[in-house]
């Protein structure tokens, strides 16, 4: 009862107040997330003119120069410098650069054979989708980071190489969900429409249903970042990434790893760049399925 | 049920077949394995005796027919660095895999599921947030640089426990914890969101209009209700935690099989490489199968879908 009147006695919110509470609870931009984004793509795109030193060469008398805010750190090297006297800040920066490069070409890359394939499987049925739907289950069975060893040590090593491998690792995710989608637009009654009026099965299938999945697609895509870039770094951390010493985040957190004790942030801050943008872009994500498509929230 | 269980085996054998396919292909397709085990100053006579042996004179599909025959009898080939059967080493390193798998397993049970209870029954709590965190760091920060962070901490700084190796009971605690800290973070998402929609349904809202405690409705009937998608995703879990062995296992050197597939692959040792991966392929088809089967015994509908 107490509690009651208490409720009825509390000083009422301003109306200004409620209404931006409530745009806020209803839009929520995720707006720290996608500020961390566009700093990442902008480092990507722009790493040339950004990073204040070259991530290649580095200063011998500076090695190990603790960040900016530490005893004996200096200004020249904000987040401070690596065992071979590099800048570790326009590493990172340059870090970013093949992250977006490797995201990009293999989410296109994996995302077009995987919609393809879940387009196929999903309208035509019977034994294509019976053998697509089967090739997807092994893949899914086989643990990615070996497959992508074995044949990184079985094809070399070169950037192409890896995002195809990367590609093979994504694409059953978009072509089992893809599939499910076509399965559902196929039935619908301006699909049979089109048929009736005579379009053949191409045009069906890229004018007809294809516009229909392209919010699962986006959802798909942008879950699908993460998980890529986790991939990538996980892989140039073991050594069987893009080669040195072209700057990658992991291949950076490799170097620092026996030297925790001596400098500990030549590990921390690429492992910290990779967690902010990962994170991110998985909040990021989030919103664009609860905004575009609430239905998926099974998707992740 | 039969039907299910003959259909599910056959899949795990085309699975494995698949794969013996996909590494003999890539095993030819990398070059010449007498490279391997010949240089420069080898004979000719070498050459020819190696090509017999290898069996690199018959046909493809007849070597292929010998390397499943083989394997089919547990025979791997030589390991090229050590220079002994690639199945000796193998079983030699299985033990220490699966007890971190085992550890690891145990630690995201231990703190994912009464995080994700908790956290779905007191919603919005301190706790709450706590396991939101947990859950953000385990599904963005990469398993290598968590690894890294929890050596620096707790075995540089606090010296707390071994920074690596197996040489001490405690050195399992940090390899553990980096490797079940995702799956802590998906068990307690998944409890939580389960536990939130068992929570609001019409048999939860009956037993608390009966008059049933608080705490009997929680424990009796929303978890073991909320407790199916976890079980499913344990399958999962032992899965990936087969492949994040091999990650965890270099950063903590941990004397696995994970690490071995490094070290063939550092090494070019192709035929302990193999090796390798058909036996983590073999532990995680035999895992999901496994689970599967379970789970079909568990919820009929999956039987008859």
């Amino acid at each position: 009862m107490a509690e009651a009147t208490g409720r009825l006695t509390a000083a009422p919110i301003p109306v200004p107040v409620r209404i931006a509470r409530r745009a806020w609870r209803l839009r929520r931009l995720p707006l720290i997330p996608i500020f961390v984004l566009i700093i990442f793509v902008i480092s990507g795109l722009g790493a040339n003119w950004i990073a204040p030193h070259n991530p290649e060469r580095g200063d011998i008398r500076a090695r190990n120069v603790p960040p900016a805010w530490m005893e004996g750190g200096s200004t020249k090297y904000l987040l401070g410098s690596d065992h071979l006297g590099r800048d570790v800040l326009s590493r990172v920066i340059f870090g970013a650069r093949i992250s977006l490069a490797v995201v990009v070409v293999t989410l296109a890359l994996g995302g077009i054979v995987g919609v393809s394939a879940g387009l196929v499987a999903g309208f035509y049925g019977g034994w294509r989708d019976e053998v697509i739907m089967r090739i997807v289950d092994i893949k899914l069975a086989i643990p990615t980071i070996l497959l992508a060893l074995v044949l990184i040590l079985a094809l070399g090593q070169s950037f192409l190489i890896i995002v195809v491998i990367l590609a093979i690792a994504v694409w059953p995710r978009f072509a089992r969900n893809i599939r499910g989608e076509v399965l559902q637009l196929k039935t619908m009654d301006y699909v049979a429409l089109a048929k009736v009026a005579g379009a053949s099965t191409p045009r069906i299938l890229i004018m007809h249903i294809l516009p229909g999945v392209v919010n699962t697609l986006i959802i798909l895509a942008t879950l699908e970042v993460g998980i890529v870039i986790l991939l990538e770094s996980t892989l140039s951390f073991l050594g069987a990434g893009v080669p040195p010493p072209t700057p990658a985040w992991g291949s950076m957190v490799a170097d620092g790893r026996d030297r925790l004790a001596v400098a500990w942030w030549i590990s921390t801050m690429p492992g910290l760049a990779i967690m902010a943008v990962v994170l991110s872009m998985n909040l990021f994500g989030d919103w664009l399925r609860d905004k575009l498509d609430p239905r998926l929230r099974q998707l992740e | 049920m039969q039907r299910y269980l003959v259909k599910r085996i056959l899949m795990a054998l085309v699975t494995l077949f698949a794969v013996s396919l996909i590494i003999f292909i890539l095993s030819r397709a990398s070059g010449d394995p007498r490279h391997i085990y010949l240089d420069d100053y080898s004979t000719q006579e070498d050459w020819d005796q190696l090509t017999i042996t290898l069996g690199l004179d018959k046909p493809y599909y007849q070597q292929y027919g010998i390397f499943i025959k083989d394997a089919l009898s547990g025979d791997f080939g030589q390991s090229i660095k050590e220079g002994r059967p690639s199945m000796e080493i193998i079983l030699e390193r299985i033990p220490a895999t699966l007890q971190l798998g085992l550890a690891a397993f145990i630690f995201s049970v231990i703190l994912g599921v009464p995080l994700g209870i908790l956290s779905a029954v007191k919603r919005g709590s301190a706790l709450d947030i706590i396991g939101k965190v947990v859950a953000l760091i385990g599904q963005s920060a990469p398993v290598f640089w968590l690894g890294l962070m929890l050596m620096f901490f707790f075995a540089v700084k606090l010296e707390w426990v071994p920074p690596f190796g197996k040489q001490e009971v405690t050195s399992i605690i940090l390899p553990a914890i980096a490797l079940g800290w995702f799956y802590a973070a998906a068990n307690m998402r998944l409890l939580r969101s389960a536990m939130l929609n068992v929570l609001d349904s019409e048999f939860v809202r009956l037993a608390r209009a009966k008059g049933v405690s608080n705490n009997a409705v929680i424990w009796k009937h929303s978890l073991r209700n909320a407790l199916i998608p976890v079980l499913t995703f344990a399958g999962v879990t032992l899965g990936g935690l087969v492949t994040g062995s091999v990650v965890v296992e270099t950063v903590f050197a941990w004397p696995g099989l994970g690490r071995l597939a490094i070290e063939a692959l550092l090494g070019n040792d192709y035929p302990l490489m193999q090796a390798v991966i058909i036996a983590f392929t073999l532990m995680y088809v035999l895992a999901a199968l496994f689970v599967d089967i379970m789970y079909a015994y568990i919820d009929p509908r999956i039987r008859y879908a």
